[in-house]
């Protein structure tokens, strides 16, 4: 997992409530058996004008003008704004892995799926939850402004406006601290290996039936 | 202290804790499908690390399997590649069982892990799904999980996890006839939302939850999901110990009688303290129909298409708009005047031999409507789908027009050749009416099995209640 402490990047709007995992990443590219190569699939039903197969060349697919990521204005963006229950539904990793090899680094909402939220931080993807009023500044921002980027500090917990305003977010300082060092969370639960199997030994005795 | 269920699950599977709360969890069962884990594996593979506990993996291939000539095998290549790719993972890293693509008890993940006592009350459970809350309604703490926790489980049997808030939906009283689990689940995401239960752990209670069936508190469990909750459960009682006596997996003798003592006392105590409480009363539960894009755009058999510009919250006015304009239904159109295209009953949310026994009743003796293109019956596993044959099911449906179909996920989430095309309108006793979710462009309402049932035979939703 690559490291995350500062980064500033461009903002692209989403305004749809609800945006489900499906949505994000549609199950035909689920069939695939790797990490990557998902990124040319993001949105791929509101992306495109076509149907998206898997092995299908994208690059020669018809665009959806009308779709927000296609706008030439937004082109680059890392940062995604979106508003309630981002990432609702299913408990595909595929979903994350898509928004990242788009070019994603940070997603701002006002609330998270629950399994989708572990699943991005899992990846380094940072989740940020604001207050709907200051997302909805920052929507109304990134609207009126073309150009309009976020500075995202893991490490002070802050994205700051181009205006100088500055929110705080919330983080619990365990994945916090995975993300900042690009830590694999494998690595440090086996480093518990110990208390693991003591915790196997005793509840071995309690409920025999479950070994 | 009085604890609630969720409290004693959580407490007896606590390895470790650090100082911001964050909790290492003990997972007693591990259910693997095709879908989530080839990447999982292949990360172990990478990393040179082994499995942990082999035997408490559990798994099957489900969502890519064909649901009808499976002499011919699985024709669309990339799916076969994922399937085969689980066999191999399997044959390589081992497992405590493996129902594969044609054994006779393969069906879908958490249809099989109850049917085959491989899910026991008391025990956690995940599965890189997210419907794993299903499970729950043996008293266990079940969890969907991305590739990456499937592979943290393949490699330390524990989840890296912050314990989620209690909360409490207590449904009292009598159901209506006609009126089933499934119409619970809508109500209750009608009332709370899709992300009413996010951050909670739900404990189902109250005597219209006691009076369910085990497959009718797994078809709730199932959807606590798309309330937002990763987990829902029940506690264990009389009706939990009788369906697992006997299972494949089920303990039995002396090792039986001392489980099941331990199992009675999975439920929350007297005075136990829940952060949100939810009640609802059974009798006022119609049968629910899905009207939108999301399982919380739901109304009654009874009711209409809502209006947006009732609604006066901007997002919700627009999310709204663009539901209706996607599902191609226009505000205040009565639910009984939509016409189908076609039925699909299947799904781990109601594929049990209650669902398809409810289906078949509605269904004995009458015709599928001439403008349903296609009805379709995928029973949950190849258990259920012997039973169903045992009891003549299957001549019912066929008399009437359905096809019955081999078992898997099917047309739930359309990953093999089961889809709507663009613009079908259908009838699904499964558990997500996503945009695209059974095919891109399709639209789906969710419903109960006894109203798929009649919707098929009428052509058009149906109070299945008045329904002759
Ligand atoms: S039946 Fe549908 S919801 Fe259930 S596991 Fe299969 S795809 Fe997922």
């Amino acid at each position: 997992m690559e490291k995350f402490i500062r980064k500033e990047g461009l903002v692209a709007p989403l305004d749809r409530a609800n945006v489900d995992t499906d949505a994000i990443i549609p199950k035909q590219f689920l069939k695939s058996i790797k990490r990557t190569g998902f990124g040319p699939n993001a949105f791929d039903e509101w992306r495109y004008l076509d149907r998206g197969e898997p092995g299908k060349d994208d690059t020669k697919r018809p665009l959806n003008p009308d779709f927000v990521l296609n706008k030439k204005r937004f082109e680059g963006a890392t940062v995604l704004l979106a508003r309630e229950n981002f990432g609702c539904g299913s408990s595909r990793e595929h979903a994350p892995w898509a928004l990242q090899q788009f070019g994603f680094q940070a997603v701002i909402a006002p609330s998270f799926a629950d399994i989708f939220f572990n699943n991005s931080l899992k990846n380094g993807l940072l989740l940020i939850k604001f207050d709907a009023k200051i997302v909805d500044q920052l929507f109304k921002e990134t609207a009126s402004n073309e150009g309009y980027r976020l500075a995202v500090d893991l490490e002070q917990q802050t994205v700051s406006t181009p205006g100088g305003q500055s929110f705080k977010f919330e983080i619990d300082p365990f994945r916090k601290h995975c993300i900042m060092n690009g830590l694999d969370d494998i690595g440090l639960t086996l480093a518990h290996a110990d208390k693991i199997r003591a915790f196997e030994a005793k509840h071995k005795v309690a409920q025999p039936w479950l070994f | 202290m009085a604890k609630t269920l969720y409290d004693k699950l959580w407490d007896t599977h606590v390895v470790h804790v650090e100082k911001d709360g964050t909790a290492l969890l003990y997972i007693d069962r591990h259910l693997v499908h095709e879908v989530t884990s080839p990447q999982a594996y292949e990360g172990l593979k990478l990393a040179k690390r082994p499995q942990w506990r082999v035997e408490s993996v559990v798994a099957t291939a489900d969502h890519n399997t064909p649901t009808k000539d499976w002499d011919k095998g699985i024709t669309d290549p990339v799916s076969r590649l994922q399937v085969e790719t689980l066999d191999a993972n399997i044959k390589e890293f081992g497992a405590k069982v493996y129902f594969p693509f044609l054994d006779k008890r393969q069906g879908i993940v958490h249809v099989i892990g109850p049917e085959n006592g491989a899910t026991l009350p008391g025990m956690t459970v995940v599965c890189g799904d997210s419907h794993t809350s299903t499970h729950g309604a043996f008293a266990a703490l079940a969890f969907g999980i991305g590739t990456s926790e499937v592979e943290h489980v393949l490699a330390t049997q524990c989840m890296v996890m912050q314990k989620y808030k209690n909360m409490k939906i207590a449904v009292e009283g009598k159901l209506g006839l006609g009126v089933t689990a499934k119409d619970i689940a809508l109500a209750v995401i009608g009332k709370i939302g899709t992300a009413g239960g996010t951050g909670h752990a739900i404990e189902f209670t109250g005597s219209a939850i006691r009076d369910l069936t085990m497959e009718g508190r797994m078809t709730l469990c199932n959807m606590a999901i798309e309330a937002g909750a990763r987990t829902g459960m029940v506690a264990c009682d009389e009706k939990t110990i009788e369906y697992l006596k006997g299972r494949m997996f089920s303990p039995t003798g002396a090792l039986w009688e001392k489980a099941a003592t331990y199992w009675r006392t999975l439920k929350s105590d007297d005075g136990a303290h829940f952060d949100t409480v939810v009640t609802l009363d059974a009798a006022e539960i119609q049968p629910q129909v899905t009207w939108g894009t999301n399982p919380q755009m739901v109304t009654t058999v009874g009711g209409n298409v809502p209006d947006p510009a009732q609604e006066k919250d901007k997002v919700q006015r627009e999310w709204m708009e663009r539901a209706l304009k996607y599902m191609n239904l226009k505000a205040n159109t009565p639910i009984t005047e939509i016409a189908i295209d076609k039925v699909f009953i299947g799904a781990c949310t109601n594929s049990r031999i209650e669902d398809l026994r409810a289906a078949a009743q509605v269904a004995k003796g009458k015709k599928v409507a001439g403008n349903v293109k296609l009805a379709m019956v995928v029973p949950g596993s190849g258990l259920v789908k012997s039973q169903a044959e045992q009891e003549g099911l299957d001549k019912i449906f066929t008399e009437a027009g359905f096809e019955w179909r081999e078992p898997g996920c099917s047309m739930c989430l359309g990953m093999n050749d089961d889809q709507l095309s663009p613009g079908e309108r259908c009838a699904s006793t499964s558990n997500r009416n996503f945009e695209g979710r059974q095919g891109a462009g399709g639209r789906t309402h969710l419903v109960s099995p006894a109203m798929a049932a009649a919707a098929a035979i009428a052509g058009h939703f149906v109070d299945v209640r008045s329904f002759k």
